[in-house]
């Protein structure tokens, strides 16, 4: 807590920075999926569409890559909207903060708009913080600068892999990834998280030459078994580790009355 | 190709899905206890989608350089590097070593 109240006073100048460079990191990756959608033979419009309408990184290249893996319409759609599936528990993740406070009619007017911008990044910074207020105003500023980057980002991307022909050359492959993974590491701090993560992600790995795509990842989600048995038990599982002190942010519960 | 009936579905889902949370919460009080499970599946997902985004190009090994890209990526994301830097340098390294006849 005496930690929360220095952190506050230097946040928002942090926010406004550490959204800046997401933003930058995802205007590069932006640029690499018009790139890399153009330059597979898809017309300039369905990646500038796909980011405005869409908005999701991760199934804007897991659709295209179906497609240009030779993969149908439908079987695009499909990896798409699995991937997606995540943005249900991300939106009750964030429920207090998709639409501003105020009467009926501007509540729900944000709450469509905040909706649209529930994202890996938004979510991430809003659980970075526990006051409502600040949960809001990290959500908004986040969502609102990728909305806008994002889709200036992937037309400029058009316009490179128009010109680009080996996208793999400049490993443009590894930015997806390397936002998602430095997006996430921060949020694993609480230990039986880091677990379910680890272990999630090595069954998804695991089963993608399994399964369509799309469902590895969801199947990660068994991971989250290992939250259950230890539940009730006193902190004695975990030298240090208390889970009153190192639960991840997001959460308004300052007291713990079970531990 | 794909249709504009296709990218108008993937939308429309995509939507549904983002605003089912919030409408689903306005309605009942999610539970503190659902709300950090719900909290530690987004932290979940995100590992398992940058894992096999790292690993994975269809339903196959990505080959190495990619991985050890996101690797480096990954190892200065833990030591608190700027967002640009992590991308820039995991993006550098993977077509560095593309260049070198790593695949």
């Amino acid at each position: 807590m005496r930690l929360q109240w220095r952190t506050d006073l230097l946040s928002d100048t942090a926010l406004v920075r550490d959204v800046a460079l997401v933003c930058l990191a995802d205007g590069i990756v932006g640029v690499s999926f018009g790139a890399t959608a153009v330059a597979g033979g898809l017309p300039w419009w369905v990646p500038v569409a796909m980011s405005l309408l869409v908005f999701a990184g991760g199934s804007q290249f897991a659709a295209v890559g179906v497609v240009l893996a030779g993969g149908s319409p439908l079987a695009a759609v499909a990896a798409g909207a699995v991937l997606n599936t995540r943005l249900f528990p991300y939106g009750l993740a964030v429920s207090d903060v998709t639409s501003a406070a105020g009467g009926r009619a501007r509540r729900w007017g944000t709450r469509l708009i905040g909706a649209q911008l529930v994202t890996d990044e938004s979510v991430a910074f809003a659980l970075r913080h526990t006051d409502p207020a600040r949960r809001r105003t990290a959500f908004w500023t986040c969502g609102a600068a990728l909305f806008t980057v994002w889709n200036i980002a992937v037309p400029l991307g058009v316009l490179a892999g128009s010109a680009m022909r080996n996208t793999a050359a400049f490993g443009l492959d590894a930015t997806f990834p390397a936002v998602l993974l430095a997006l996430a590491l921060p949020t694993l701090t609480d230990g039986r998280t880091r677990v379910a993560a680890i272990g999630g992600a090595g069954a998804a790995v695991a089963l993608t030459p399994l399964l369509p795509a799309g469902l590895p990842v969801l199947a990660a989600l068994g991971g989250l078994a290992v939250l259950w048995r230890p539940r009730r038990r006193p902190d004695a599982d975990g030298a240090g580790d208390s889970h009153a002190a190192r639960r991840p942010a997001g959460h308004a519960i300052p007291v713990r009355s079970n531990r | 190709m794909m249709p504009l009936l296709a990218v108008g579905a993937l939308a429309a889902i995509t939507y549904a899905l983002r605003i089912a949370g919030p409408l689903l919460a306005e309605r009942a009080t999610v539970p503190a206890a659902a709300q950090r499970l719900f909290t530690s599946a987004a932290a979940v997902l995100l590992m398992a989608l940058a894992a096999t985004s790292a690993l994975t190009a269809g339903h196959d090994f990505a080959g190495w350089a990619r991985p050890a890209g996101v690797a480096v990526a990954g190892l200065l994301a833990v030591r608190r590097a700027p967002f640009p830097v992590v991308v820039l340098v995991g993006a550098s390294v993977t077509a560095l070593l593309r260049l070198a006849g790593i695949h």
